[in-house]
Order: C-alpha cells, then sequence, then structure tokens
C-alpha cells in the first residue's frame, strides 16, 4: 500500500512543484487548431524574446478552459473570443484587454442555408427561417452563438427554441460548415472569417450551402492580460507585454492566429458585448 | 408496479420473473419512443461521409512523436489511476455494508468522469492531478461495489471456519480476499480497459490524451489525423492482453508516473475553498435574497432540470433496448462455439471497434445520416454499450466452450445459438445490462451536438457559461437519478444472478 500512497502524494503535489516565474499563456484560434503546440511554441519563444523572460504555451480545448486557466492564474494572458474576454475580466478584477487582431475591430457572421431550403440571401433574416433545424457553434463563441442568437431575437422577438425546430450546438465553426452542407442541419450560423478561408480551400460546394444574411459588425478576439503581472514580473510589464504583440509582425506567427495584425484594444471596446451577453441571459448581474 | 410486485413474490419461477423484467423494459421503451424527441431528415451527407471513410483508409501518421506522446500520457493516467482506484475500492468494498460508504460510493461512481474533470480543473488546473483524479475518483466507487459484489458471490464456508473473535478485516485478509482473488484480478484487468477509454474522453476538455487530438482533428474535419488516432487507440485496446503483465507493472507504474505531463504555471492558491463556499451556490443565496433563491430554484427547475430529466430518461430506455439487440444480434459473431475459432476474428474485430469509438464520433456519424433528433444519440449509445456487452458475453461463451459439459451431439448453428449459448448467456447479459443502465444514463449527457436538452446538455452549458451554481444543482439531480437507477439495477441483478448461478452449476 505505501506505494500507491506515495503516488497519490506525488499526484497531488504536482501542481505545486510548477516553476513560479514563468508567464504562461494560452490561445484558441477559430480555426485549424492542428499542432497548436507547435505553432503557439513559436510565439512563446517570440514573447520570450521580446519580454526577456521564460513564456509558456498551454493548449486549451474550449473557451471555458481558458477563461478557469485564466481566473486560476495558470495563465496570465490569453487570447479569448469577444465574449469569452468580457467573462474572464468580470471574474479577474483588474484584468484588461490588452490588443486585438485587426480584422476583430469589425467582425461578422454569417448565416448559412443549405439550397435544398431555397432560402436566398437578403437584407434580413426571412421569415423562411421559422420551423428550420438549426445551429450554432460552439456554445461560448461569440461569433458562432452569442452576436447569431442576439439577431435572431432581435429580428424575430423570440428564442432561437421558439424560432426553429430543432437548435443544435456544433462545437466548431468548421463542422457548423459540414453539417449545413450535409444538410443535417438546414442553417447555421458561422464565424465570416473561417468560410471566407474554408471557401478559399475548395471545402464548400457553392451548389449545396450558401450565406444568407451578413449580421452588423462587432468587436471580437482580443488578448487579455491579468492585473497583477506588474507585480509579479515588474513594473512596466504589462505595457511591455502589449507593445511585444503590437510588435509582431512575422506573418508565420500571425497565421496561427489567424490575424494580419494586431492593435490596441481596450476593455471599454468590449461594452456592446457584454450588453448583448446580458440581454441573451448569458451573464448574470 | 405488477413486475415489482413479482420481483418480490418468490412464488414465481425466476424464468418467468426474468421474461417479466424484459418485457417492462421494452414496453417502456416503446412508451418512451412516443414521448421521446426522434424524427428523421432528409440528408445529403455522402460527400462528408466519404471523406471521414477516406481519412479512416488513409490515416495520416507523420506526426508520430505528437501520437506517442498522446499513447503514453493515455496509458499513463489510465494506469495509475486505476492503480490508486483498485486498492481504495478494495478497502471501501471491506466496508460496503454500512449505509454511509454505499453511498458515499453510489455518489462517486454517479458522476461522468467528465464532468469529474471539469470540477478538479477548477481546483487543480490543467495538470496531471486533474486527469487521475477525474479517473480514480469514479473508479473507486464503481471498485467497491463490484469487489463488495464478488466477495458476496464468495462460499461462506471458509469465513465461517475463522475463530469468532476475528472481525471483518481478518475474514476478508484470510478467506474472502484469496478466494476471490483471480475475480478481482480480472475485474481489475477490464477495469483498465475503461480507464483506458475515460482516459481518452478526458482529452475532450483539454488533457493531453489521445481524445485531445481526436476531438480536434475530427471536429476541423482533418479526418486523416483522427484516422491515425483512432486506429492508434484500437490498436492500444487489442493489445493490452499482450503488454499488460503483472510482472511489468512496477515498470509501467514508474513510467507512468515519468510520462505524466508536466504541469505548467499552476500554483495551487485555496481554489478549493473558493470552489466550495462561492462557486457553486447560486448568487442570491450569498446575498441572502431568499426570494431570488427560489426564483432561481424555481427557473431552474422549470427550464432545465424537469425537461433534461425526461429527455434523459426516455432516452436511455430505448437506447438500453437497442443495446440488449445489438448484443444480441453481434455477439454470436465473436463466439468460438457459433462463429468457429477462424470466423470470430471479423466478429470480434467488429466489437473492438464498437466499444472503442466513443460515443460522440458514433452520434456525429448519425448526425450526418440521419439528422439532428434523439436518434443518432440512442443508435450510438447502443452500439458502443452493446459492443461492450457482446464482447463480455462472447468472452463468457467462449470460456465454456471447452467445459466437460460439452456434449458431441450439441446442436450447431442457429440451433445452437437459439436452445443453447442464448439461454446460457441470458441472465449474464441481463446483469451486465443492468450495470450499463447507470453508463448509458451519465453518457446519454453528452449529447449537446445533437441539440437534444438532456441533463449533461444543460451541466455542459452551465460550465461553458461559467455558471458553477447551474451545474452543481444539475450534476446533483444527475447523481440522484443515477443513484435511484443504481438501487433497482441492483435488485434486477440480483434476480438474474440467482438464475445464472442455477444455470452454470
Amino acid at each position: 500500500m505505501s506505494i500507491f500512497r506515495r503516488l497519490l502524494a506525488l499526484a497531488l503535489l504536482l501542481p505545486t512543484l510548477a516553476q513560479a516565474e514563468t508567464f504562461v499563456f494560452t490561445a484558441i484560434p477559430d480555426e485549424d487548431e492542428s499542432r497548436l503546440q507547435e505553432r503557439f511554441g513559436k510565439v512563446a519563444d517570440y514573447l520570450s524574446a521580446q519580454l526577456d523572460i521564460e513564456v509558456q504555451y498551454i493548449p486549451v480545448k474550449s473557451y471555458a478552459a481558458a477563461i478557469t486557466a485564466f481566473r486560476n492564474n495558470q495563465v496570465q494572458l490569453a487570447w479569448f473570443g469577444g465574449l469569452s474576454g468580457v467573462q474572464a475580466r468580470r471574474l479577474v478584477p483588474g484584468s484588461e484587454a490588452l490588443a486585438q487582431g485587426y480584422e476583430d475591430q469589425f467582425f461578422k457572421s454569417y448565416f448559412i442555408a443549405h439550397a435544398s431550403t431555397g432560402i436566398e440571401p437578403g437584407e434580413t433574416l426571412t421569415d423562411a427561417l421559422r420551423g428550420k433545424t438549426f445551429t450554432f457553434g460552439s456554445k461560448g463563441s461569440t461569433s458562432g452563438r452569442l452576436m447569431p442568437e442576439f439577431y435572431l431575437r432581435e429580428q424575430f422577438g423570440a428564442a432561437p427554441e421558439e424560432i426553429f425546430s430543432r437548435v443544435g450546438f456544433s462545437g466548431d465553426h468548421s463542422r457548423t460548415i459540414a453539417q449545413v452542407q450535409a444538410g443535417a442541419y438546414q442553417v447555421g450560423a458561422v464565424n465570416f472569417a473561417v468560410w471566407e478561408s474554408e471557401l478559399e480551400q475548395g471545402k464548400i460546394d457553392a451548389d449545396k450551402v450558401r450565406v444568407i444574411w451578413t449580421t452588423p459588425t462587432y468587436p471580437d478576439y482580443q488578448w487579455t492580460v491579468r492585473g497583477d503581472v506588474d507585480a509579479r514580473f515588474g513594473e512596466g510589464f504589462k505595457a511591455r507585454v502589449r507593445e511585444a504583440l503590437l510588435n509582431l509582425k512575422d506573418p508565420e506567427l500571425l497565421a496561427s492566429f489567424p490575424r494580419q495584425s494586431f492593435v490596441p484594444a481596450a476593455n471599454d471596446d468590449y461594452g456592446p458585448i457584454e450588453d448583448t451577453a446580458r440581454a441573451i441571459g448569458l451573464l448574470d448581474d | 408496479m405488477t413486475v415489482l410486485a413479482a420481483f418480490y413474490s418468490r412464488r414465481r419461477s425466476s424464468a418467468r420473473t426474468l421474461n417479466g423484467v424484459c418485457l417492462l423494459l421494452i414496453a417502456v421503451a416503446l412508451l418512451s419512443l412516443l414521448g421521446a424527441d426522434i424524427q428523421l431528415y432528409r440528408v445529403d451527407p455522402w460527400q462528408e461521409l466519404s471523406r471521414i471513410g477516406l481519412g479512416l483508409a488513409q490515416p495520416d501518421w507523420r506526426d508520430l512523436p505528437q501520437l506517442l506522446r498522446a499513447v503514453g500520457q493515455t496509458i499513463a493516467f489510465a494506469l495509475l489511476a486505476v492503480a490508486l482506484a483498485a486498492p481504495l475500492g478494495l478497502g471501501l468494498a471491506m466496508a460496503f455494508r454500512f449505509l454511509p460508504v454505499r453511498l458515499l460510493c453510489a455518489a462517486l461512481r454517479s458522476v461522468h468522469e467528465l464532468f469529474w474533470g471539469l470540477i478538479f480543473m477548477q481546483l487543480y488546473g490543467l495538470s496531471a492531478s486533474t486527469g487521475i483524479l477525474a479517473i480514480l475518483v469514479p473508479f473507486s466507487g464503481v471498485f467497491a461495489k463490484v469487489f463488495a459484489e464478488i466477495f458476496e458471490q464468495q462460499a461462506p464456508e471458509p469465513a465461517q471456519a475463522l475463530p469468532l473473535a476475528a472481525g471483518p478485516l481478518k475474514r476478508h485478509l484470510y478467506t474472502l480476499i484469496p478466494q476471490a482473488w483471480p475475480a478481482l484480478v480480472s475485474y481489475t484487468r477490464y477495469r483498465f480497459e475503461c480507464a483506458l477509454r475515460s482516459s481518452a474522453i478526458l482529452g475532450f476538455i483539454g488533457l493531453p490524451t489521445l481524445g485531445f487530438h481526436l476531438e480536434t482533428a475530427f471536429k476541423q474535419g482533418q479526418y486523416s489525423e483522427a484516422g491515425a488516432m483512432f486506429w492508434a487507440f484500437l490498436l492500444l485496446i487489442a493489445s493490452i492482453r499482450f503488454w499488460l503483465r503483472p510482472w511489468l507493472l512496477p515498470l509501467y507504474l514508474a513510467a507512468a508516473v515519468w510520462l505524466l505531463p508536466e504541469t505548467v504555471g499552476f500554483s495551487n492558491g485555496g481554489y478549493l475553498w473558493r470552489f466550495i463556499s462561492e462557486d457553486i451556490w447560486p448568487t442570491a443565496l450569498h446575498r441572502g435574497d431568499w426570494s431570488g433563491l427560489l426564483e432561481w430554484y424555481r427557473m431552474m427547475f422549470s427550464q432545465q432540470v424537469w425537461p433534461g430529466l425526461l429527455q434523459t430518461v426516455l432516452l436511455t430506455q430505448i437506447a438500453l433496448v437497442l443495446s440488449g439487440v445489438v448484443i444480441l444480434a453481434t455477439y454470436p459473431f465473436a463466439s468460438r462455439a457459433l462463429a468457429g475459432p477462424a470466423m470470430r476474428w471479423p466478429g470480434r474485430f467488429l466489437l473492438l471497434v464498437l466499444r472503442s469509438t466513443p460515443e460522440m464520433v458514433l452520434a456525429y456519424v448519425f448526425l450526418l445520416l440521419f439528422g439532428p433528433s434523439g436518434l443518432p444519440a440512442v443508435l450510438a449509445l447502443a452500439l458502443h454499450n452493446g459492443g461492450l456487452i457482446a464482447f463480455l458475453v462472447a468472452n463468457a461463451s467462449d470460456a465454456e466452450s471447452g467445459a466437460p459439459t460439452a456434449r458431441p451431439d450439441d446442436p450447431k448453428g442457429l440451433k445452437r445459438y437459439a436452445y443453447i449459448e442464448t439461454p446460457r448467456r441470458f441472465p449474464a447479459m441481463l446483469a451486465l445490462l443492468f450495470y450499463r443502465w447507470e453508463v448509458i444514463l451519465r453518457e446519454s449527457a453528452i449529447m449537446g451536438i445533437l441539440g437534444i436538452a438532456t441533463l449533461g446538455f444543460y451541466i455542459d452549458s452551465a460550465f461553458e457559461e461559467i455558471r458553477y451554481d447551474r451545474a452543481f444543482l444539475l450534476i446533483l439531480v444527475t447523481a440522484l437519478l443515477n443513484m435511484l437507477v443504481d438501487t433497482l439495477s441492483r435488485r434486477l441483478r440480483r434476480l438474474a444472478r440467482t438464475d445464472s448461478v442455477r444455470c452454470h452449476s
């Protein structure tokens, strides 16, 4: 039995063995999550060189996991979606949005439909959507859930479950496209950037699935840093992190996100996202 | 109710009671069909399905180091968790006659590994501790229950021969454990296979096991990479009996500790207390706002708990009966006596595929085929669990095929299936099915992609929305439902066992 006890002790002790003064970040890109460690390891190397401190990347699987890691100080910097950033900053007072992708200043979502529905592209969402089957992306996604749901409620004055005969959560933008293309769901909402990139890669059959409506623009992904990093890593550390992110120009590194560059951002930029989340009941007061 | 009455009355023969139980389950499943959310849609899945097929046929092995690391960590979590859970379970099994112990064990195993994982992630971050505990905790409860049942089945005479002064510990150490040793070891071995599956699945929530890469590749349509992960996992499960040797265990355990992923950047700072004292309680409670609290409970019950409970139970009942159908239809193809020593290999391979493919993957394929409803969920649950039990049933049949009870004039083929094998296997098969009942119930929870609002769908949403108060309430309800089903299935299993003892003796 004693070996078991030792092993148990070992397992429970492991968290405390971690090095204390490593700056850790996490990121989930909105498409292509393959080889995360390798791709974002390079981003870590870049930050490490700029900040003159050991920087590590840890991969996470969901926005919720990223928020938890951020809240528990397992990571100090995270590449969040619009909604997950708002949630994280609410849980960690003092934390700050540092930079967003250039594209994230005017992000948008597409509503897409299978050709068999006969729904034509239009200026608004049509009544023809009623009674169809519909899928969001992942539950915590800004572009795949929050904003589409907001505009559905705004235009129909009803919850998605009342508009559609069935509402699913595909879990991922690529999967939303695949499912609507296969007719498994008739309509879906998807991140515009993922759609454009899959279109370019020839993964989308225009005879089967098409965009029927584009949402107005909204702010999305951003880098958020904990408020206590200056105290932990030295005065002015936060400013240096922002500097390093804004100066990131290497196309290979930017392709991991994928964004063309990073531009400054502030917490207030995400006020509309927070209001929306509250309006559709994803945030409590 | 009539069946429950029959169940308690010992006057009727146990075979007739068993029939009654089966008929009742089938009737309940048929009734559930009326209420369950099952529908067919016209779909156009062939492009996507052919891409999946192509990916499976042409797996992409280019990223071998990553694959091997994932395999290593999948084994490491499973091995360490079982190495800790088995002795813990044994200890609990020795005290199983105490109601609090039984309740504790029921509570531990009534929460799905994935949900344990999500809970421990709040406390230990993404770390080796989270992975090990997520398997260790529910498995200890399962070990305790099954070990206690194995002890119950042992002949009482050796224990009676001990001096009266010998306490329960001595009775276990000197009689029950040695008597039951082969059964204990064999169950632990089987459980290790389950642990490998759980360990792989934990990748879905971010631990660095096979499921991590499988889910990523699969959901983003990189089917060749997913294919490689899938085949690697199949190979891992299929080869267990070749590499899991008792004398190699110390070596493996040492390697497992070494292989555990390094925990990055996590310093444990009292999150446990914050979690227990704040996170899992509704904010209205913190504020002392009683009417707000009442409103919160009313909202949760009317919008999530009751609808979720109903869909969960309906789907579970249908999946349960359908699993039985899958077992009866597939086990003969994997059994030596029915399919023949050589021809059973394709059948065994089929069962390997069924039990090793995560339900989520099966559910996705059926979603493409039939559109979103309860149907893909039910099929996925039935095939996975049916395949698992059929494998155990076929093994039991093989174990008996060389036995002295075999007669040269035993019938062959269909007659043997209908009149010898199936009746002999049936009680044990039912017992296994009742075991899996709880599991099916737990797993019906993770079908959110199908747009079916089961309890697990709401639990998953609550974690995703960082609303641990909701998650806690829903997990509590799920756990209570599980305990109820567990009690019921325990009673039903007793019945099946008395019968099976008779059949085998």
